[in-house]
């Protein structure tokens, strides 16, 4: 019976624009490319620099023994972890309408991984002994499970990325059958023989049912694992049992929000308005919502405790976060980073807001222009006012006090509110990368005040030494392993199609994705916004 | 437990660590276990012990093996000086972490440390509460003569960049029968060497004393006792100082220093 199906179905429209993205590279490419490359360039430059002279090169110090390096690898190991772990949950949950998103939440696993994984190799004093680690590795060092565990889900995130790729691979290797010889081969090796028989349908469906499950475990050991570098510390900040699920919360939350961007970026850029639509921005955005709920439910928990209590050890990096040196970064990676954005994706539900529009001082024009103007000048003034006594009087001017621009903030706001409602895409990637941004800096957060309070205070450090202030190197070589990630993710999805074709093809799944079945996937939630 | 380099319950923790596959320098004197006694009240501030270390082992700039911190522990206490050498804990958590044994624990006591094995990952200066490991961050400046010693881990020769440094507790000075540098350096005779398992600790005034009366009789403590690493340094609390104390108003930062 399935002898006589046809192998290839006429490609519909939408699935020749997916195709056409593979090989049609118009200027925006190259120019991307380009960009990238030099980027890389210079991380590498960066690299070499600090080869030969040292760690010095950073701002890395015996006080200091980490910063932005480990901040890099946290982030990037959060970033892969949702990719693979969302769309193994989606699968098992028989989720419909991850389809046309899985693949690309699947290679930001592989691209990220890849980048988390070379951190701590950059980091490295002796990159040239790391061999050692393989000669004398002792499996109590949590560097071990870091190693082990990367490994183990790096592999298993490839096949779990690879495994549903074939039918679209062999695919690919029919369309390109008369293509450069790069693609042909390339195609044919990792077709791996598939004719889509129904042996083959059946093994395949077992071996993503198997690898679904195996995912899930492997990915909350990795980041559960990074997380005890500091969790298996005696420091104040570090010492503490909840690192485990706190960073996989945070893992989750930043990674189901790159997934986002990654969506709105190659729906626009690949034409896949009909595969990506606004209900799967509607959906993820409900993820990242509930994520971040989850992640402040943690934050919460891991700040309170140590707060409340105040140990003598604890309250020196408690006060640096919550109103000393770093509270700006700590306060903006909980107010931009979790609180806005998950108002944000919440905005096109909410009723009231259009109503914002027609408040006197909300006027998008006229507030915008007056909020600009007051920025300008609270950072333009001080540098350009002469430095005399006589103009003590604009110590507000010259050091703006933090509620200036909170109440700034928040009018820009409200003001952009009714805006983000009536595009709820924008919305929705200004808050995904509004969530990367602060998470981030929450690492960075979470690991550079704990080491300024040491339970020996920090004394007799030769200048510069008692203060964490990362370099250029530290800067372009993460610069560098950013560029090498979207790169990595960008060549994928010009040898791969970005989108899978046959599983948005099966039966009984409608390509036109914003009017689902009612029932387990559709009701109230898909509505569209009243 | 050993399996994981854990002390066992109950067990001894030094034998638990010894344990380790590791005979690079040999398991240190036989039946020794090394221990050092700093009397607060007897320390002036002069940093005698840290020059004498820095000369000794080649120190390099930025590190200080044993670093003299100013310390007050509230706001009506008097403000003492404290050495830290390694405290060459029986639970070092340096040794927890290290990835690759660049870090051990000798029979009789010692944090041995071989810089020509260590990655430079920094987990060890990360795991240590008492800041007592540093790090060469550039490629340290040595003599040419330096330059011709072989590598010899108990003598601290040779300092590589990118790997993690310490002391040692001078294991070939101790071989030859003669203190650690730093103690046979302090002009006040406030620290002592020896062997806990002789009982007895020497100063560089060769007053030769029972080590256990000493720490009892003198309400001896160990540095943040409640972190369970179990230092082999003992503390004489700076009751009543023979010497001028650091300046009154305390330093910045200051935590811990528990007393």
């Amino acid at each position: 019976m399935h002898a006589a199906r046809p192998q290839h179905p006429p490609f519909s429209p939408r699935e020749q624009r997916l195709l056409r993205s593979l090989t049609d590279s118009g200027w925006g490419f190259y120019a991307l490319l380009g960009g990238l490359l030099a980027v890389i360039a210079w991380g590498i430059i960066a690299y070499t620099v600090q080869l030969r002279y040292g760690l010095v090169v950073t701002f890395l110090r015996d006080n200091f023994m980490w910063g932005v390096y480990i901040t890099n690898f946290v982030f990037f190991i959060g970033v892969s972890h949702v990719g693979a772990l969302m769309s193994a949950i989606l699968r098992i949950t028989g989720a419909e309408w991850r389809r046309p998103i899985t693949r690309m939440a699947e290679a930001i696993t592989f691209a990220s991984l890849l980048m988390g994984a070379l951190m701590p190799f950059v980091d490295m004093g002796r990159p040239d002994r790391v061999l050692n680690l393989l000669l004398h590795g002792r499996l109590q060092s949590p560097v071990l499970w870091d190693m082990l565990s990367i490994t183990t889900y790096l592999t298993g995130s490839t096949l779990f990325l690879y495994v549903p790729m074939i039918p679209d691979i062999a695919l690919l290797r029919e369309r390109f059958a008369a293509g450069p010889a790069w693609r042909r081969r390339l195609y044919t090796v990792l077709a791996m023989g598939w004719k889509g028989t129904e042996a083959q349908r059946h093994h395949l469906e077992r071996i993503m049912g198997v690898m679904a499950i195996l995912i899930i475990p492997i990915a909350i050991s990795v980041h559960t694992v990074v997380s005890w570098i500091f969790g298996m510390t005696l420091r104040a900040g570090w010492n503490s049992t909840i690192f485990g699920p706190y960073f996989v919360s945070g893992a989750l939350f930043s990674g189901a929000a790159a997934v986002v961007t990654a969506m709105a970026a190659f729906r626009w850029a690949y034409h896949l308005e009909d595969y990506i639509t606004e209900v799967h921005f509607r959906r993820m955005g409900y993820l990242v919502i509930a994520l971040g709920m989850i992640y402040a439910y943690f934050t919460f928990a891991e700040y309170l405790t140590p707060a409340y209590k105040m140990a003598a050890a604890e309250r020196g990096y408690l006060s640096a976060v919550f109103s000393g040196q770093f509270a700006r970064l700590f306060w903006f990676t909980q107010v931009g980073g979790v609180l806005l954005p998950v108002l944000l994706l919440t905005v096109p539900r909410i009723a009231w807001v259009p109503r914002l529009a027609r408040v006197p001082i909300l006027r998008p024009v006229p507030a915008l222009a007056t909020i600009a103007t007051s920025l300008l000048v609270l950072l333009l003034l001080p540098a350009v006012l002469p430095q005399t006594a006589a103009l003590g009087g604009f110590a507000v001017v010259r050091q703006p006090p933090p509620w200036i621009i909170a109440a700034l903030g928040g009018w820009l706001f409200l003001t952009l509110l009714p805006l983000f409602r009536q595009r709820p895409i924008a919305a929705a990637v200004v808050a995904s990368l509004l969530v990367n941004v602060g998470a981030w800096l929450k690492r960075f957060v979470i690991i550079v005040p704990t080491l300024q309070y040491p339970f020996l205070p920090i004394q007799r450090a030769p200048a510069g030494w008692a203060i964490y202030r990362p370099t250029w190197v530290e800067w372009s070589i993460t610069a560098g392993a950013l560029a090498g990630f979207v790169l990595v993710y960008l060549l994928f999805s010009k040898v791969f199609p970005i989108v899978s074709i046959w599983e948005t093809r099966e039966e009984g799944h409608q390509p036109a994705l914003a009017s689902p079945p009612a029932g387990v996937h559709g009701g109230a939630a898909d509505a569209p916004a009243p | 437990m050993r399996l994981f380099g854990l002390p066992g319950a109950g067990g001894d923790p030094a034998l638990a660590y010894a344990a380790e596959p590791n005979t690079r320098t040999g398991p240190g004197e036989a039946g020794r276990h090394w221990v050092m006694v700093i009397d607060l009240a007897r320390c002036d501030g002069c940093r005698e012990c840290t020059r004498a270390c820095t000369a000794m082992h080649f120190v390099p700039s930025g590190q200080e093996w044993i670093r003299v911190y100013e310390m007050r522990d509230h706001a009506t206490g008097n403000a003492y000086w404290l050495p830290r050498p390694c405290m060459q804990c029986d639970n070092p958590p340096c040794v927890k972490v290290c990835p690759v044994s660049a870090t051990w624990k000798r029979e009789d006591g010692i944090v041995m440390q071989d810089t020509s094995r260590c990655i430079g990952c920094r987990f060890c200066i990360a795991a240590c509460p008492y800041q007592a490991r540093g790090f060469n961050w550039v490629q340290p400046a040595e003599s040419e003569e330096q330059r011709r010693q072989p590598y010899d881990m108990e003598w601290n020769t040779r300092h590589f960049k990118g790997t993690t440094e310490k002391c040692i507790f001078c294991p070939g000075l101790v071989k030859e029968g003669k203190l650690p540098a730093c103690v046979s350096a302090c002009p006040m005779g406030a620290i002592y060497f020896g062997d806990q398992a002789e009982d007895a600790v020497t100063n560089s005034q060769g007053e030769t004393i029972r080590f256990s009366e000493l720490v009892r009789e003198n309400a001896g403590y160990r540095l943040l006792e409640e972190l369970g690493t179990e230092p082999r340094v003992y503390y004489l609390p700076p009751r009543k100082p023979l010497y001028p104390t650091p300046p009154a108003e305390p330093a910045p930062a200051m935590v811990g220093g528990h007393r």
